[in-house]
C-alpha cells in the first residue's frame, strides 16, 4: 500500500507536469474507446460508472467538503430522473431541455433537503437525509397520477444531437456522459478553490469557528447541498434517457448506499477519487456477474477491509503537495510588497 | 473621548442562573483593555454576547456608535469585531494560508458565476485576498508555515494563527479569549509582545486572561468580574492592589491557585 | 373501526420497537448508527426457520435464534468494530463498515438459504377474540406478549442488574466508567449480544406473523425500527418503545384509510416532520455547542 500510494504521487507528479499532454491523451483514449468494438454491454457499464461518477461527486460536495453523511442521495437522483423524464413523455420535449428540468429538480430538492437540515449534523443527518430518501421514493410511488406509481415511467425520449439519436450502439450515450462528468469535475474544481470551496470546508472543520469568522453557514449549507442535488438530477436525467425506464426502484436505498461507498472509497474530498471509486465499485458487480451472489459478499468484505486499513479512502487524506497559489502570487513578491509597505510606512 | 465599544448594562440569563448581570465597560480606539475574573465569573459569557453566540436578555452593545446586541455573528464580524475562542478552534486540516482565508471571507466580493466562469472578477479577488494573506502571515511570522496544515503548528502557532486569522476579516477590535491559556513563560513573553505589535497595527483588543504577567504588563485598564457583576476597574496597577479584587478573585488560596 | 386500527398498531408496533431497541441500545453505547441491524433480524429469522424445517418448533427456534443472532451481533463487534474503535476511527468509518456487515449477512443468506420467500409456521395461535367490533388474533396477542416479555427482561437488566448499572455508567461517560473498574470492552460486547437478542425475537416473531421468510425482508423492517429509535430519540430506551408503537399505529391507520400504499410512508414522514421539529427525537437531550 505505501509503494502504491508512493507510486501514485509520481504518476500525479507526471501529469500535473504535463498537465495539457495528459488531458489530451486522456480525453483522446476515452472517445476512441465505444470505437473500438468494445460491444454494447461495456459500453453500457462505461456510462454507468460516468453516472456513479458524477453522483459521487455529487455527494463529495456534501460528504467530503461539507462533511456531512447523506443516506439518502438517491432522492436527489431520482428527482433528476423524474423531472426530466416525466415532461419528456408527456410533452416529448427533447432531451436538452429535459436535462435542465433534471438538473432544477435535483436542485430543488437539494433546496428543501437544505433547508430541513440547516441545523443539523453528524448522525441526525445521516438520519433525516435517509428519511427524505425513503419520502421521496414513497410519493414517487404514491404520487401514480403523476408518475405513474410503481409501473414506472416508460419509453423516456433518447437526445438527439443534430439529426443523429445517441445510443449505447453508437457510443452516443457515452460520449455524452463523458461531457457530463467534464461538467461536473469542472464544477467541482471551480467550486472548491474559491472562498465557497474555502467557507463549507470550513463548516466541516468547525461549523461555530466558520460562523464566527463571517461565513453564513447555513446559506452556504443550502447552496452546497443545491450544487451537490443539481449534478445529482443531471445524473438523473440521464439514466433515465439511457435506460428509458424508470420506476421507484432505480433510485432504492442500495443506490443511496452505493453512493456514500463510493465517496468513502474513493476518498472523500478527492475529485480522482470519486471516478476511481465509481468505476471500482460499479464495475467490480458488473465484471463479476458470474459470482452471482456471493459478489455483494465480496463487496461488503472490501468495504470492512478498506475502512480497516486506509479509512480515508484510495485518494483520500491530506495532500503533501505544496498549496497552489493564484496566478500571479508568489510567497517571495508577496514578502518583497510586504517589505516595500513597511519602509513606506516608516 | 469617542470610544469604539460602548457595553451598557448587559445581562444573560440561562433558566434561572443569572450568568451575567448588568455588566458595562468601554473600550477606547487603540486600547488594550481585559476583563479578568475568577473561572466561572461569566468572562466568556461575555464575549459570547459581544459576537452574537448568544443573545443578550437586556442592555445594549455600542460600536462605533451603532447597536450590534442580538445581531448574527456575521453581521458582527461585518462590522468589524472578531475573536479567538478558549480552546483554539483553528479549521485543522486546512492549510494555514487556507485559515486566514476564511478569515478573509467577508472581504472577498465576488458570486458564484465569477467562481464557475473565473472571470476577471474572480481572478482578481483571489489574487488580491492571497496577497493579503501571505503579506499578513509574514508580518506575524507565520510565513515559512503556509503550506502547512493548521493541525501540524505547535501550539503558541496555533495561538497565532488564531489571532491572524480574526485579523484578517478587517476587524477593528480583536476579542481575545485567554490566548496564553496552556503556554508556558517563554511562549507567553512572546505573546505579550506580538499583542503589542498588533496594537502598534492599529488593532483595539479585548483581552480575557488569566495570566496575570501577561494582563498587568499590556493591559491599558482592567474590569474585574466576579459572579457575572462587575466589581472594579482602573489601572493596572490599582487592580493589582484592590482589596475587593484580591478577595473576590483571588480568593483565600489565592496564591496557590496562580500557580496552576 | 379506528379502535380496530389502533390495537393493530399496538401489536405490529411492540415488533418495530424491539427492533428499535436493538438501534437503540448500541447507538446509545458507541453512538454508532447501526446499519447492520435490519439485515441481522433477516439472519434471526433464518436461524428460527432453520430449527423449525428440522421440526424443533417455535420455542426452540426463539432460543436457538436469540443465542446465534446474539453471538453474530458479538463477532461482528470484536472483528470488525473493535479494532476501528481502538484506532479511534471517525464514526462514518464505523458506519461504512457496519455497511459492509449488512451487505455480506444478506447475501450469504440468499446463498445459503436462496433468495425466495419461504413459508413460517403460524405464531402460537389459540383462536380469534371477538370484543365489541374489535377482532384480535391469537398470534397478534402473542406478538405482542412475546415482545412485551423482552422488553420488559430488557429493561430489568438495563436498570436492575449489576451489568445494566454498568452498560448505564458506560454510556453516560465511557471514560469515566472504565477508570471506576469497569470493562467497558465487555460492556459493548454484552450491549451487542442483548441487540442481537432484540433483533432475533423480532425476526421470528413476524416471520411467524406473516408466516414467511426472505432474506431481503431486513431491509424495510430494519428501516422501519430505525425510524421508530430515531424518532423517539435514539439512545433512550422508551424512547424507542414509545416510536416503535407509534409508528405501528400510524402505519395501520394509513393503510386502513388512505390506502395500503402509504403504509411504509407514514413511518418516515412522521420521521421526517419530527426530526424537522426536533432533531434530537420525542426523548432525545439536545445538544448544545458549546464555546
Amino acid at each position: 500500500m505505501q509503494k502504491l500510494s508512493v507510486l501514485y504521487d509520481n504518476f500525479t507528479d507526471f501529469l500535473s507536469k504535463h498537465k495539457v499532454p495528459s488531458i489530451i491523451v486522456l480525453y483522446a483514449v476515452l472517445i476512441a474507446l465505444p470505437q473500438l468494438g468494445i460491444g454494447q454491454y461495456l459500453t453500457r457499464v462505461l456510462c454507468l460508472i460516468g453516472v456513479y461518477s458524477i453522483l459521487g461527486l455529487s455527494l463529495n460536495m456534501i460528504a467530503g467538503y461539507m462533511g456531512q453523511t447523506s443516506m439518502g442521495h438517491a432522492a436527489l437522483y431520482c428527482l433528476g430522473g423524474y423531472f426530466s423524464a416525466l415532461p419528456g413523455v408527456w410533452f416529448g420535449l427533447p432531451f436538452w431541455i429535459t436535462l435542465i428540468f433534471g438538473i432544477i429538480g435535483g436542485a430543488l430538492g437539494g433546496l428543501i433537503l437544505g433547508i430541513s437540515t440547516m441545523r443539523l449534523s453528524g448522525s441526525y443527518m445521516a438520519v433525516i437525509t435517509l428519511a427524505f430518501g425513503e419520502v421521496v421514493k414513497m410519493i414517487v410511488i404514491n404520487w401514480q397520477d403523476v408518475t405513474n406509481g410503481p409501473l414506472g415511467v416508460r419509453n423516456i425520449p433518447r437526445p438527439n444531437f443534430f439529426g443523429i439519436e445517441l445510443t449505447t450502439a453508437n457510443g452516443g450515450f457515452f460520449y455524452l456522459v463523458l461531457v457530463l462528468v467534464t461538467i461536473a469535475v469542472l464544477v467541482s474544481v471551480c467550486v472548491v478553490n474559491s472562498k465557497f470551496g474555502r467557507a463549507v470546508r470550513a463548516i466541516k472543520e468547525d461549523e461555530l469557528a466558520a460562523k464566527l469568522m463571517g461565513v453564513n453557514t447555513a446559506a452556504y449549507r443550502i447552496k452546497t447541498i443545491m450544487i451537490s442535488g443539481a449534478m445529482a438530477g443531471m445524473a438523473g436525467a440521464f439514466y433515465a434517457s439511457m435506460n428509458r425506464y424508470i420506476d421507484a426502484n432505480t433510485f432504492s436505498f442500495d443506490v443511496s448506499m452505493t453512493i456514500l461507498s463510493i465517496v468513502i472509497f474513493g476518498g472523500m474530498g478527492s475529485i480522482p477519487g470519486m471516478i476511481i471509486g465509481s468505476t471500482l465499485l460499479t464495475g467490480f458487480p458488473e465484471a463479476f456477474r458470474a459470482l452471482a451472489d456471493y459478489r455483494y459478499v465480496i463487496y461488503g468484505l472490501i468495504l470492512i477491509l478498506m475502512m480497516r486499513f486506509r479509512p480515508q479512502g484510495l485518494l483520500g487524506g491530506l495532500s503533501k503537495k505544496p498549496y497552489k497559489l493564484p496566478k500571479g502570487v508568489s510567497l517571495k513578491a508577496a514578502a518583497a510588497d510586504n517589505a516595500e509597505a513597511g519602509k513606506q510606512v516608516k | 473621548m469617542g470610544m469604539l465599544l460602548e457595553v451598557n448594562g448587559i445581562t444573560k440569563v440561562f433558566g434561572g442562573l443569572t450568568a451575567v448581570e448588568n455588566v458595562e465597560f468601554k473600550v477606547g480606539q487603540g486600547e488594550i483593555v481585559s476583563i479578568i475574573g475568577p473561572n466561572g465569573a461569566g468572562k466568556t459569557t461575555i464575549f459570547n454576547m459581544l459576537t452574537g453566540v448568544y443573545k443578550v436578555n437586556a442592555g445594549t452593545i455600542v460600536f462605533e456608535g451603532k447597536e450590534i446586541q442580538n445581531k448574527a455573528p456575521r453581521e458582527i464580524v461585518k462590522a468589524g469585531i472578531a475573536r479567538t475562542f478558549q480552546n483554539i478552534r483553528l479549521f485543522p486540516t486546512m492549510r494555514v494560508i487556507e485559515n486566514v482565508l476564511v478569515g478573509e471571507h467577508i472581504n472577498i466580493n465576488y458570486n458564484f458565476l465569477d467562481l464557475l466562469f473565473k472571470t476577471k472578477k474572480y481572478k482578481s479577488e483571489e489574487k488580491a485576498a492571497h496577497e493579503r494573506a501571505i503579506s499578513l502571515l509574514n508580518e506575524l511570522e507565520l510565513g515559512d508555515e503556509i503550506n502547512n496544515y493548521a493541525k501540524n503548528l505547535p501550539y503558541g502557532m496555533q495561538r497565532k494563527l488564531e489571532i491572524a486569522r480574526a485579523i484578517a476579516t478587517n476587524a477593528k477590535l480583536v476579542i481575545l479569549d485567554e490566548p496564553a491559556a496552556g503556554m508556558n513563560p517563554q511562549e507567553s513573553e512572546e505573546l505579550k509582545n506580538f499583542i503589542l505589535k498588533l496594537r502598534d497595527r492599529g488593532i483595539t483588543i479585548l483581552l480575557i486572561e488569566h495570566d496575570m504577567n501577561v494582563v498587568m504588563d499590556i493591559s491599558d485598564r482592567i474590569y474585574v468580574i466576579d459572579h457575572g457583576r462587575k466589581i472594579a476597574e482602573g489601572y493596572p496597577k490599582d487592580i493589582a492592589t484592590n482589596e475587593r479584587v484580591i478577595t473576590a478573585y483571588l480568593g483565600s488560596g489565592g496564591v496557590k491557585k496562580d500557580e496552576d | 373501526m379506528i379502535l380496530q386500527q389502533v390495537i393493530n398498531g399496538v401489536m405490529l408496533g411492540m415488533v418495530y420497537a424491539l427492533i428499535a431497541v436493538g438501534y437503540s441500545l448500541v447507538f446509545g453505547i458507541l453512538g454508532l448508527l447501526n446499519m447492520a441491524h435490519g439485515s441481522i433480524y433477516a439472519f434471526g429469522a433464518h436461524m428460527g426457520l432453520f430449527i423449525v424445517g428440522l421440526n424443533f418448533g417455535l420455542p426452540a427456534a426463539f432460543v436457538f435464534a436469540i443465542i446465534t443472532t446474539g453471538l453474530m451481533e458479538m463477532l461482528m463487534d470484536k472483528v470488525i468494530l473493535a479494532p476501528l474503535r481502538a484506532k479511534n476511527a471517525p464514526n462514518i468509518t464505523l458506519l461504512i463498515s457496519v455497511m459492509g456487515v449488512s451487505y455480506i449477512v444478506q447475501n450469504m443468506l440468499m446463498i445459503v438459504f436462496d433468495s425466495t420467500r419461504k413459508p413460517f409456521p403460524k405464531l402460537f395461535d389459540f383462536g380469534t377474540f371477538q370484543i365489541g367490533n374489535i377482532t384480535i388474533t391469537g398470534s397478534q396477542i402473542s406478538m405482542f406478549v412475546i415482545a412485551l416479555v423482552f422488553l420488559l427482561l430488557l429493561t430489568f437488566i438495563v436498570n436492575y442488574t449489576k451489568i445494566g448499572l454498568a452498560m448505564r455508567a458506560s454510556r453516560e461517560n465511557p471514560k469515566a466508567a472504565n477508570l471506576m473498574g469497569i470493562d467497558v470492552r465487555r460492556v459493548v460486547t454484552f450491549t451487542f449480544f442483548l441487540s442481537g437478542m432484540c433483533a432475533a425475537v423480532a425476526g421470528v416473531l413476524v416471520a411467524g406473523y406473516y408466516q414467511m421468510v426472505y432474506p431481503t425482508m431486513g431491509v424495510d423492517a430494519g428501516l422501519k425500527g430505525f425510524a421508530a429509535a430515531v424518532l423517539g430519540g435514539i439512545g433512550v430506551l422508551y424512547g424507542s418503545v414509545v416510536g416503535g408503537v407509534v409508528i405501528g399505529i400510524a402505519e395501520c391507520i394509513a393503510t386502513a384509510f388512505i390506502g395500503g400504499n402509504f403504509r411504509s410512508a407514514t413511518a418516515y414522514l412522521i420521521l421526517f416532520l419530527v426530526l424537522l421539529i426536533k432533531p434530537s427525537g420525542l426523548f432525545g437531550k439536545n445538544n448544545v455547542d458549546k464555546v
